[in-house]
Order: C-alpha cells, then structure tokens, then sequence
C-alpha cells in the first residue's frame, strides 16, 4: 500500500509494463533452462569455416548448389564452397578412430538434419567421408 | 556548335580534308585489326585450364583410336575406366551384380569383314557427338553438353527415364540399378540415374588423359583438342585416314577410329 501511495500512475504503469516485460523474457528463454533438446553439432576440424557460421547456418544449401552447377556444368573445380571441402574439416570419428558415413546418427550432416527432419539425398551418389588420396593405378601423363 | 559537329559538317562539305583521311585511317585501322583477331586466336598456344576457369567452347576435346594397335582380348583400357569411374565392384549385399544389370561404361567390340575376313578390335565408349541425339530427347535437361564437347548425364536432375538410352545409337549410357554400395571420391554414381563414360572429365580438368588413355599399352588411343590446330590429335587426323562410326547418322562424333 505503501509502495503505490508513493508512486504517482504515470509510474505505476511503467513499472507493470516492465514487469510484464520481464516476465515474458523469462517465459521465452524457459525452454533453454528446461533443457530441451538442442542439436549438438560436432566439432570442426579448421579453425574458422568458409564462410561466417551464421550465414553458414542459413544458406549453406545455396553454396553447395552453386557450386554444384559450376562444377557440373562448367567445370569450374574450386574447392572453396565444396561438398567435399565440408566433408573434409567436418569430419566426425569414431571409437576406432574412423570417420562415420551418413548412416551414422554422429555424421555431422546428421546432427542438424535429423533434429529438423530435413531429409537429404546427397550422399545417395556422394561419397560422405573425408576425401582420401587414391593411389594412382597408372601413371597418368599430361595431356 | 561543338567541335564533333564541325568536322561532321566539314566531311560533308570537303571530302579530301584533314579529317576525312583521318577517319577513313583510323576505319581501315579498325577493320585491318577485326581481319587479323581470328588469325591471332588460332595461332594461341593452347593453355591449361585452371580450377576457376569454365570450360571453354574454344577446345573440342575428341579421341582418336587406332584399331591396327588395339589388340583382341586385351581389356586394358574398360578395366581402367571402371577402377577409375567406381564401376569395377558392381554389387548388392556383397554378390556381384548379374550381367544384366550392370553398367558398362566402355566395352570392346570384335569385328570380322564378311568378304575379307579381316579382324579388327576396338574399344568403344560414349562418342561425345557434336550434335549428341541423347541431349536432344532429355525432358529434364540432365543430359547435356559441355563447352568443350564433353557429353554428360548431370545426375542432380536425371529422373532415370532411360530415353537417351533409347536415342544413343552408339548403345554407349547404362542404368545404375541398385543402391551404389562404394561410393568414389571423383566419380559421384547412383541409383536410379542414367550414366556414360565422361572423357574422365575430372582428369581433363586438372590437364590429365582419361584413364583408358594412360592405361594403353599400345598406346592406341589417343586424346587432346581437335580445335587445336598444333595438338598431336589435330596432326594425326590430318595425315591419317580415320573415321566416325555410324557416321551418316551425322551426329559427329568426336571420338575417331583409324584403320577400320
């Protein structure tokens, strides 16, 4: 009684919008405290991605198309926005110290995509490990 | 009146003026350089394309097969395509696939002359046509070619309706079956998609011979660019008498064969 007395209305409803501010802030971030789960993304080899991981978050799907027509249909072969450049730093392994394929929960693809149901078919084609040196079979000359 | 209008006025008034031979100089100048560019740009030494580069429509890549080198029963070069490519172990669960639904890339074709008895052996792949009827009949655009002449299948929209199947005369694309259970770093390959031999397109690129090029013992293939006129393909056609196949289909192919 006290405490409204001594303020005036005008104040009085500040303090309620800020109090329903407040208690609005803590009613949205209450999923964070009661640990809802999150998708635990692996982590990378490099130290930095191609790309800011914010803008990599978004539209990583539009770099890897890109480059995909480039490389498919120009033969443009950098590696900068590549699938296998991702493969390559976002290498998960496993106990026996290998990397994982796609049919593991692990893979990093996995991660995210499984938490957002988002079903990709990449690596119906694509291979989905690191990219390992294939041993020449025969001396291959230039052209 | 501005300067560019006076000597507009003045051409017209005195035709044998300063400023009409220089123009005429400077006209002539112009049309001597556009005459001369195509003879500079044929004499350019070819140059290696790098990572960045687009595949330029300046370069016709094209093969030319000696079949008096090619020895009968030799499969060197379809073993190496296939270790290559990634359609060398062809299986589901573990067993190797039956002949029926296997792909082949490349395959060796014996040949007899009925009246003269003559035997010729010879490898024979996609023919990368100039004007390829397997691009014509794609209804998604998967099916395509190159700048450079490479005919290829772009997987990412090929719905596996098999038409350039039909459409190839050369009986050069096969159909992938079943689920890929090896999958290569280089050769992405899959279910469900229509596939050919590439030239070993991620090879050329980085300036190497395809895999069946390198893998001849005889050294009876050879490659390069026939828009060049100093490659060794470009000399070698011009002095040897080689030939298309089924070359009245006019599809021209830029795979040769000599002696045949």
């Amino acid at each position: 009684m006290f405490f409204s007395l001594a303020l005036n209305r005008q104040k009085q409803q500040h303090f309620s919008i800020m109090a329903v501010a407040v208690l609005f802030c803590l009613f949205i971030s209450l999923p964070v405290f009661a640990d809802v789960p999150f998708p635990k993304v692996p982590q990378a080899k490099g130290k930095k991605c191609v790309e800011e991981t914010a803008f990599m978050r978004r539209n990583h799907m539009e770099l890897l198309m890109h480059q995909r027509d480039d490389t498919m249909r120009k033969g443009i072969r950098t590696t900068k926005h590549s699938l296998q450049g991702c493969l390559d730093c976002h290498a998960v392994y496993n106990d026996e110290n290998m990397p994982v394929t796609i049919q593991s929960e692990k893979h990093f693809c996995n991660s995210c995509h499984n938490y957002a149901a988002v079903k990709i078919d990449c690596f119906g084609c694509h291979n989905s490990k690191p990219f390992v040196k294939k041993q020449p079979r025969t001396e291959k000359p230039e052209i | 009146m501005t300067d560019h209008e006076n000597s507009a006025k003045n051409l017209l008034k005195a035709p044998d003026n300063k400023s009409r031979r220089k123009f005429i100089g400077i006209a002539s100048g112009v049309t001597g350089m556009t005459l001369l560019a195509p003879g500079i740009f044929l004499n350019q030494v070819a140059q290696a394309k790098t990572d960045a580069e687009a595949a330029s429509s300046k370069v016709r890549w094209g093969m030319l097969i000696d079949t008096n080198k090619c020895k009968s029963g030799c499969n060197d070069c379809v073993s190496a395509c296939a270790d290559e490519n990634g359609w060398k172990n062809q299986t589901r669960n573990n067993e190797e696939l039956p002949n029926e639904v296997r792909v082949q890339w490349m395959r060796k074709v014996e040949l007899k002359g009925k009246k003269t008895g003559r035997e010729v052996s010879l490898p024979v792949m996609c023919q990368h046509c100039e004007k390829p009827p397997c691009v014509d009949v794609c209804p998604t655009g998967a099916s395509f070619k190159r700048d450079d002449g490479i005919v290829l299948v772009d997987k990412h929209t090929c719905i596996g309706c098999r038409y350039c199947m039909m459409a190839c005369p050369y009986k050069a694309r096969s159909f992938v079956h079943s689920p890929v259970e090896f999958h290569d770093d280089y050769m992405p390959r899959g279910m469900g998609t229509v596939e050919s031999c590439t030239f070993c397109v991620h090879l050329v690129d980085k300036n190497k011979s395809p895999a069946c090029v390198s893998s001849c013992n005889e050294k009876a293939i050879m490659f390069g660019d026939l828009n060049d006129k100093n490659s060794d393909i470009s000399k070698r056609v011009s002095q040897v008498a080689s030939r298309q196949i089924r070359g009245d289909l006019r599809t021209d192919p830029g795979v040769r064969y000599q002696g045949l």
